[in-house]
């Protein structure tokens, strides 16, 4: 891949959290580092035990193959490899590459001297994932609760865990997920549009600067939020929704039990009416 | 900066947390697998939050052995629990006493205690007609009820009229305007987990023996398998109920990959197979037939008699009374037919039910009933 001439300068060494200068240096245009030599240790050694689990399955159908977890019964202990313990193994691998991946942005972040946002953002996303696999089965109590690694196994496990709520789109957590989701393809949309709009201007024209884009949504809705602020509320936007989404889970099971329709008998309960 | 702002706010985030964890069910969970793993197919349970356990009354006094003269030859009138011996008809009759009659009125509720034979009180008429159909449950449908088989206190637990029934629900209003008429749903009705859906499925489901194929055998549309939105939501709004009334949630007896395949489903779906025909056997042989019998106060809004549901037995425990079998202390109440193969295989139990319910679709396997469109 070709490295830009002005890229160099950005190579700076430090800013490492684990291992000195010992994988301080890049392979191609890719920062290694200790944490992308772990990422690389959990990803492959995750990568083939879910091929190595499957090749035991039923099927090399890509569709069907599916790697399920433990039965409830084991709890929270370890399961034989080939009744839930290869999923157990392949959990453990993917944590540990997600983290791994995460630490390597802290230490790109650390030797660029800018903030940490972008690995706080993916944060959100291991949490989510996270909350599926190990904070609501251990709530719960067994490892068994967690979701299996197929495509159409994981829907099934989704439809499945969903109606056990009898109607999961009354849960107040995943209302909140799903409103932010499409509030936030909204914004990155008006956003993309608003921004080609200025450097698309009609053929002649120069290029317009901010200012016609925060006079566009000041003349439509009265406000414009701003150049730096949209990318704040973007990031606001993006993180709530992978936050309730977590949210939304954790609760289901842990904290209620019944149809998620009977939840909001509270505020059918309210003294003000009731 | 202002201090003050801050503690408002810290205030509010608390008080909102307070609110909102104070709708959670805390405390331990019981959890049971009921598919294959990875499935998702599980029930989770708040122990604490649970329908409370019925207690079981202690017998009146213990079960005389059977032999002896009958009630047919002991006294006058009597039309069901003829062949049953006098000393056994009698203790039943402490027992309905104790199970159905109000306290304070007891044999009197039902008999006029200067002539016992007498049918003039409306509640005798009725009683007789329980007795029929209790022991038509139990010895017609044991694939339901299993060998547990039910007494008149699974359903009235010591009160003369359950605690849980239907009958029609209010009218809509007559006028063409669309304000104020919700068409029958929109209400959260605990009759159908408090969800929007519509709140009177029973007389669809459990009277009209109208079938529940909302699912096609085929992925893609079918010209001759055409359910509209509004029937599926009727059949949403009876599973609501089931699960209500069983306190379960939909993978006790489905697994949602398919709810229509049988093979993907948990044995319970087929108990409640049969469940649902008992449900309309009892509606529309039994209690239809008491029409006349019952004074106003006791028929609906609409002058129907009440009903019963999954609810009225069940009361949010999947085995009622927790599946404590009271048929021991009254054996009469199993009925002259009771095989007790008949049990083992539904499909033979389900044959001795065509019988009764010879008007309805005939009962069999229940995925062949399924397969049929």
């Amino acid at each position: 891949m070709a490295l830009l001439s002005f890229e160099r300068k950005y190579r700076v060494r430090g800013g490492t959290l684990i291992g000195g200068d010992l994988f301080d240096f890049w392979v191609g245009p890719f920062y290694v580092g200790f944490f992308g030599v772990t990422t690389a240790i959990f990803a492959s050694l995750g990568t083939a035990l879910i091929f190595y689990a499957a090749s035991l399955g039923r099927t090399w159908n890509p569709w069907l193959i599916s790697i399920a977890p433990p039965d409830i019964s084991y709890g929270l202990g370890f399961a034989p490899l080939r009744e839930g313990g290869f999923w157990q193994v392949i959990t453990i691998c993917a944590i540990g590459a997600f983290v791994s991946w995460a630490l390597r942005e802290v230490e790109i972040c650390r030797k660029l001297g800018i903030g940490y946002h972008v690995p706080f953002a993916y944060g959100f996303a291991i949490f989510a994932y996270v909350s599926l696999v190990v904070i609501r089965p251990v709530l719960l109590g067994a490892w068994g609760f967690g979701f299996p690694y197929g495509i159409f196994s994981h829907l099934d496990w989704v439809s499945n865990t969903g109606y056990q709520y009898l109607h999961f789109h009354y849960n107040p957590a995943h209302m909140l997920a799903v409103s932010f989701f499409f509030t936030t393809g909204g914004a990155l949309a008006f956003h993309g549009a608003l921004v080609l709009s200025s450097v698309n201007p009609a053929p002649g024209e120069a290029v317009k600067s901010p200012e016609y884009e925060d006079a566009f949504f000041r003349d439509s809705i009265g406000y414009s939020i701003g150049t730096l602020g949209i990318h704040r509320l973007g990031l606001f936007l993006a993180l709530s929704a992978g936050f309730w989404s977590a949210v939304c889970i954790i609760i289901s099971g842990p904290l209620w039990t019944r149809g998620w329709p009977e939840w909001w008998t509270w505020w059918l309960n309210l003294p003000i009416w009731s | 900066m202002n201090q003050f702002p801050t503690r408002i706010g810290v205030f509010a985030v608390v008080g909102l947390s307070a609110a909102l964890l104070g709708g959670c069910e805390f405390g331990p969970k019981q959890t049971t697998q009921t598919g294959h793993r990875g499935t998702g197919m599980d029930q989770i349970v708040a122990v604490n939050y649970r329908a409370k356990q019925a207690a079981i009354p202690p017998e009146p006094y213990p079960l005389p052995p059977d032999g002896g003269p009958t009630a047919a030859e002991s006294y006058q009138n009597v039309k069901v629990l003829g062949n049953v011996s006098k000393e056994r008809f009698d203790h039943l009759m402490a027992e309905m006493s104790q199970w159905v009659a109000p306290e304070t009125e007891g044999c009197n509720y039902c008999h006029n205690p200067e002539n016992l034979a007498s049918d003039e009180k409306y509640t005798k008429v009725v009683a007789r007609r329980m007795l029929q159909m209790t022991q038509t449950i139990n010895a017609q449908w044991s694939p339901h009820v299993k060998q547990t088989g039910v007494t008149c206190y699974t359903c009235h637990r010591g009160q003369p009229v359950p605690a849980n029934k239907w009958a029609m629900a209010d009218a809509m209003p007559a006028s063409m305007s669309i304000l104020g008429n919700k068409r029958g749903q929109n209400s959260p009705s605990p009759e159908v987990g408090f969800t929007s859906l519509p709140y009177d499925p029973f007389t669809q489901f459990l009277v009209v023996p109208q079938q529940i194929r909302v699912a096609g055998s085929d992925p893609f549309p079918q010209p001759n398998h055409v359910v509209s939105i509004k029937d599926t939501e009727m059949t949403y709004a009876l599973m609501m109920h089931m699960s209500s009334a069983l306190g379960v949630n939909c993978t006790f007896c489905h697994n949602t990959q398919s709810f229509r395949a049988w093979n993907l489903s948990t044995p319970p779906r087929g108990t409640a197979y049969y469940g649902i025909r008992m449900v309309r056997d009892i509606n529309e042989t039994y209690l239809a037939s008491l029409q006349n019998v019952f004074p106003n106060n006791r028929k609906g809004p609409h002058g129907d008699v009440y009903k019963v549901n999954c609810t009225t037995c069940h009361q949010g425990v999947s085995k009622p009374l927790g599946g404590v079998s009271m048929i021991a202390q009254a054996p009469a109440l199993k009925g002259p037919t009771l095989a007790p193969a008949a049990a083992a295989s539904p499909v033979t139990a389900a044959a001795a039910t065509d019988a009764v319910a010879a008007e309805q679709t005939p009962l069999g396997e229940p995925a062949v009933m399924t397969a049929q469109q």
